[in-house]
């Protein structure tokens, strides 16, 4: 099913066409400039000597040595980086009550997690820099470690942060319609406590960034692996007291990112101060293992739950806990609470009922912190919900699809208000159920299952409907105070020789936001692709926006583009009409000619305005100044967040002799609204659940009980490799957001959305026979075992 | 300098002539004993298509060809390179011999940010250039050691699968 026809669907329409993205070659012929790759002149190395404990005094630092060797430039200390940047603090106002201490790029006196960056050295290469880290000598006298949830909710016991009350950061409640009298009346009740381990993102490109200070200027130019440039521009301006104009963020092309490179990160902070203090460009690139115990981690959640049904089977009421441990800090500039806030408020979303309670508390604790990384809460929301749906239809006797097919909101029942607060302009449950059950061959798997079962090959079958969050705007963060935009801005210039050049804030991580926005461009304005050159990701030069986070690329970068070049075509067409002597209505632009709009027929090459409007204005009628460059600037209106959703299946073996769970085949349907390239959102989604079915079966940061992370490297810390991953067979249902002329939703997360639940339900689908359960993630081959009672 | 320790100092200064033919080019360069081929390809010779992910041969960022067969550059030191024919992501680009593939993997989108590309193709070209018909399951076996955290593979697999299969209808490896 597709959108309905619309001036989008111009002939030859680029919009809804798999095209390559044009900005590949480069990185295929291994011309890729990722920040790692650059070297500036006159720039030193830095590096960080890490404490070795979660959580101690810092007695006394001995750097004399290390200042003293041949190559090295600089030792810095937490007292030394404090003298030019002011703390931060990582909370927002809308999120009542919580609390966080104020952090500074290096420490002073106490380190909170193991693996914390705790003095800073500079030198003329990595290698000296990692020479002198041997030579400093740090004093520590160990604290009381907080290493896990149950300790820091102790009463009396060790705080985290000194003067505090407790370790919570965070509590937040729900409480909508009659829950209590809902359970009291419940002809079924389902009820269980999930796990969900820490995991982090592993972009292969670890964490890059060069400061360039240049004091003569007083100019500070960062390259920086980034989604976010202009968020980080505001933050080094306003820490280190620079104004915003002087300070250049340069983000190139990065080796991933995926959230996780949207913090703000101690090292990055101190990087700066660094070149303030040398006035000279310095580089940091964080090596594997430094990525493993600095980069943010996501997840750590227990969540207790329940659903209350009739005795047909419809669900009538939720109730949950979800305790989650953030580390010993939140996150800045976007805190470290919005991943529990999105799992209270995306539980039960895709279903029909109406009470509806949940309770989150999130827990300071002696580790990294955790933050956004990809589908914020919506694995957990995900996982908790399908996983009860699952188990409610075993208790009530229903088949999982024709339990869903009972509870999931109708189609035609949007606009919806779901009982957490959310707004629902138009969702597709029903259509894509519909789908994922002709795609997967349902019935056909079922049988293949019972008939294998007999030979002992326990095959399971898992499906999950999810709901994404997509096209935020200023209800995400703007509101809490933070300066992250939710706009996003377009300068679309016409070239003296007709070509077409679009600096735009939406920023490019390989998702291919520079191919979709040059596709629009090139459709709105009737000129070839390949004549549309799409510039992002630097302050100096592109406009302030939000950039690339939360699904926004598309749907809000893409509809700035749009109304940019509708607006640039218009003063083209003005442009013309004054040449040719008609009404501008009466023409039209096609494959870079001005035609009649009527007959098509070419009139001038659009070239040929270009010519004039640039070289020969005397020839223009008097008072014509010709306008062709045009900016544009796009903030989401209407329903807060374009949410989109979808349905993921799944078919798996589990051996039952060594625990281990083999992939066979996964299937998504997705509605994302209007598909502008199709090829690139297939991409995104296999990408995305391959990402969750990573977090499903293989990924966790383990920790010993002294909060140190024991599984810091590639060899122990496992990713989804190509071996174990299965082909993603993929279908669309389109229903455009009514809200922007293009329609588009977000995409970017929905794989990593449910992966994780359509494995979890597969797998308990597989044991049934066995009666064994499981219910925390990932699903490792010793907990299958576990489950079996054969280990 | 109070208190510096110059063996210190001797042991980082020492450097090491080494010799080889990178990219069909004759090279020398002096190097540190420690320092790993991944880091002089990089740093020393601005070859900077060979990425560097884990540092420890699990990711196969760092894959390019030795004497014409594809080796970790993080696991070797660059003296042990030493008269040595070694072929980069720039090199093979240069000579055209894995044209095919990048046209492939251009076509299908077989690459989000590019940073895993280099080793996936000097791997592919390897596999290629043993198996010429390789099925699905071998694909993704030679690839296993392989990282990509953003394509989930299927695209990659796919890439290489046409390109296998055009060779043999074009009578053999390009
Ligand atoms: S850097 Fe060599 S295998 Fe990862
Ligand atoms: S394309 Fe990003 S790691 Fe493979």
């Amino acid at each position: 099913m597709s959108a309905p026809l619309t001036s989008l669907d111009r002939p030859n329409s680029y919009i809804g066409r798999s095209v390559p993205r044009p900005n590949a070659k480069r990185l295929l012929a291994g011309r890729g400039r990722y920040v790692s790759d650059l070297r500036l002149p006159r720039m030193l190395y830095a590096a960080f000597v890490r404490s070795p404990h979660s959580h101690a005094k810092i007695i006394s630092i001995d750097a004399g040595r290390a200042s003293a060797l041949e190559g090295v430039h600089l030792v810095a200390t937490g007292a030394d980086l404090a003298k030019i940047c002011t703390p931060w603090t990582g909370t927002l106002d809308h999120f009542k009550g919580m609390t966080s201490a104020p952090q500074l790029p290096l420490p002073l006196d106490r380190v909170v997690w193991a693996g914390q960056a705790v003095v800073a050295v500079v030198a003329e290469s990595r290698a000296i820099a990692e020479d002198a880290l041997e030579l400093i000598e740090i004093d520590y006298e160990d604290l009381p470690i907080v290493a896990d949830i149950d300790s820091a909710r102790e009463a009396g016991g060790p705080l985290i942060n000194p003067g505090s009350a407790n370790n919570v950061c965070f509590r937040s409640q729900l409480d909508n319609g009659s829950v209590d009298d809902a359970f009291a009346h419940a002809a079924h009740v389902v009820e269980e406590e999930f796990c969900f381990g820490r995991h982090t993102a592993v972009t292969l490109e670890p964490r890059a960034i060069i400061a360039d200070y240049d004091p003569a200027a007083g100019a500070l130019t960062v390259h920086h692996a980034t989604q976010t440039p202009y968020q980080f521009q505001d933050l080094y301006s306003r820490h280190y007291g620079l104004p915003e104009a002087r300070v250049r963020v340069i983000a190139t092309d990065i080796g991933g990112s995926f959230g996780m490179k949207l913090h703000v990160y101690h090292e990055d902070m101190a990087v700066v101060g660094l070149s303030i203090l040398l006035g000279r460009p310095v580089k940091y690139v964080a090596d594997r293992i430094e990525s493993f115990v600095s980069d943010i981690q996501a997840r750590d959640h227990r969540v207790r739950a329940r659903m209350a049904l009739d005795g047909k089977g419809e669900i009538q009421a939720m109730d949950v806990l979800d305790l989650t441990g953030i580390g010993a800090f939140s996150s800045y500039p976007r805190t470290s609470v919005v991943e529990g806030n999105q799992v209270i408020r995306l539980i039960g979303a895709p279903y029909r009922f109406k009470n509806y309670r949940a309770t989150l508390e999130v827990i300071f604790q002696n580790k990294v912190q955790t933050s956004q990384y990809r589908a914020v809460g919506h694995p957990i929301a995900c996982a908790v919900t399908e996983r009860l749906v699952d188990m409610a239809a075993v208790k009530v006797g229903l088949d999982p699809f024709a339990i869903r097919a009972q509870n999931l909101i109708a189609d035609d029942a949007y606009p919806q208000t779901s009982p957490t607060g959310y707004r629902f302009e138009a969702l597709s449950h029903q259509a894509c159920l519909k789908r994922l059950h002709e795609m997967m061959d349902y019935d056909a798997l079922r049988s293949e299952q019972a008939e294998l079962r007999k030979g002992g090959v326990y095959r399971g079958i898992g499906i999950a409907a999810f709901v994404e969050i997509t096209n935020p705007s200023p209800a995400f963060y703007g509101v809490g105070g933070a300066r992250i935009s939710s706009q996003d801005g377009a300068i679309v210039s016409l070239t003296p020789s007709g070509e077409v050049r679009c600096l735009i804030s939406v920023t490019e991580q390989g998702q291919g936001t520079e191919a979709i926005i040059s596709q629009i461009v090139a459709d709105q304005l009737g000129v070839a692709q390949e004549h549309v050159k799409v510039i992002t990701g630097d302050t100096e030069v592109t406009p302030h926006g939000g950039a690339t986070w939360a699904c926004r690329g598309a749907g809000i970068g893409g509809e700035t583009a749009l109304q940019a070049t509708r607006a640039l075509r218009r003063n083209i067409l003005e442009i013309a009409a004054l040449i040719l002597q008609e009404q501008p209505s009466a023409l039209d632009i096609i494959d870079g000619e001005v035609v009649d709009a009527g007959t098509r027929n070419q009139r001038m090459p659009v070239s040929e305005i270009a010519r004039i409007a640039y070289f020969r204005s005397d020839t223009l009628p008097p008072g014509t100044q010709a306008q062709l460059t045009v900016s544009q600037h796009f903030a989401p209106q209407g329903y807060p967040f374009a949410f989109t959703n979808g349905i993921q299946g799944c078919s798996l073996e589990v051996d039952v002799e060594t625990g281990f769970i083999k992939m066979l085949k996964h299937f998504i349907v997705e509605d994302c609204g209007r598909v502008i390239n199709p090829m690139l959102v297939d991409e995104q989604l296999r990408g995305g659940i391959v990402q969750g079915l990573g977090a499903a079966l293989f990924e966790e940061c383990r920790y010993s009980e002294t909060g140190q992370l024991v599984n810091g490297s590639l060899a122990d810390y496992l990713v989804p490799m190509p071996m174990e991953m299965p082909d993603i067979v993929i279908a669309h249902i389109e229903t455009p957001t009514a809200d922007t002329e293009l329609g588009a939703k977000g995409c970017g997360e929905a794989g990593t959305a449910a992966a994780s639940a359509c494995v979890l339900n597969a797998v308990n689908d597989a044991l049934t026979p066995f009666d064994a359960t499981i219910n925390s993630i990932p699903i490792t081959p010793s907990k299958v075992l576990k489950a079996l009672k054969r280990f | 300098m109070i208190g510096f320790d110059e063996s210190l100092l001797d042991d980082a200064d020492e450097t090491v002539r080494v010799r080889f033919t990178i990219n069909g080019r004759k090279v020398a360069c002096e190097v540190a004993p420690r320092e790993t081929l991944v880091d002089c390809l990089r740093n020393v010779l601005e070859l900077t298509g060979t990425h560097a992910g884990c540092e420890m041969g699990a990711c196969g960022a760092c894959l390019v060809q030795l004497d014409g067969r594809a080796v970790h550059a993080c696991l070797m030191f660059t003296v042990q390179a030493d008269g040595a024919r070694i072929d980069t992501i720039e090199g093979l680009t240069e000579s055209g011999v894995i044209a095919d593939l990048q046209a492939e993997f251009h076509r299908r989108n077989a690459l989000q940010c590019g940073f895993c590309t280099p080793g996936m193709l000097v791997n592919a070209h390897e596999l290629l250039s043993q198996v010429t018909r390789p099925s699905r399951e071998d694909i993704r076996d030679a690839l296993s050691g392989n990282y990509c955290r953003c394509t989930g593979y299927e695209a990659i697999v796919d890439a290489i699968d046409a390109v296998a299969k055009a060779r043999i209808e074009s009578g053999g490896p390009t």
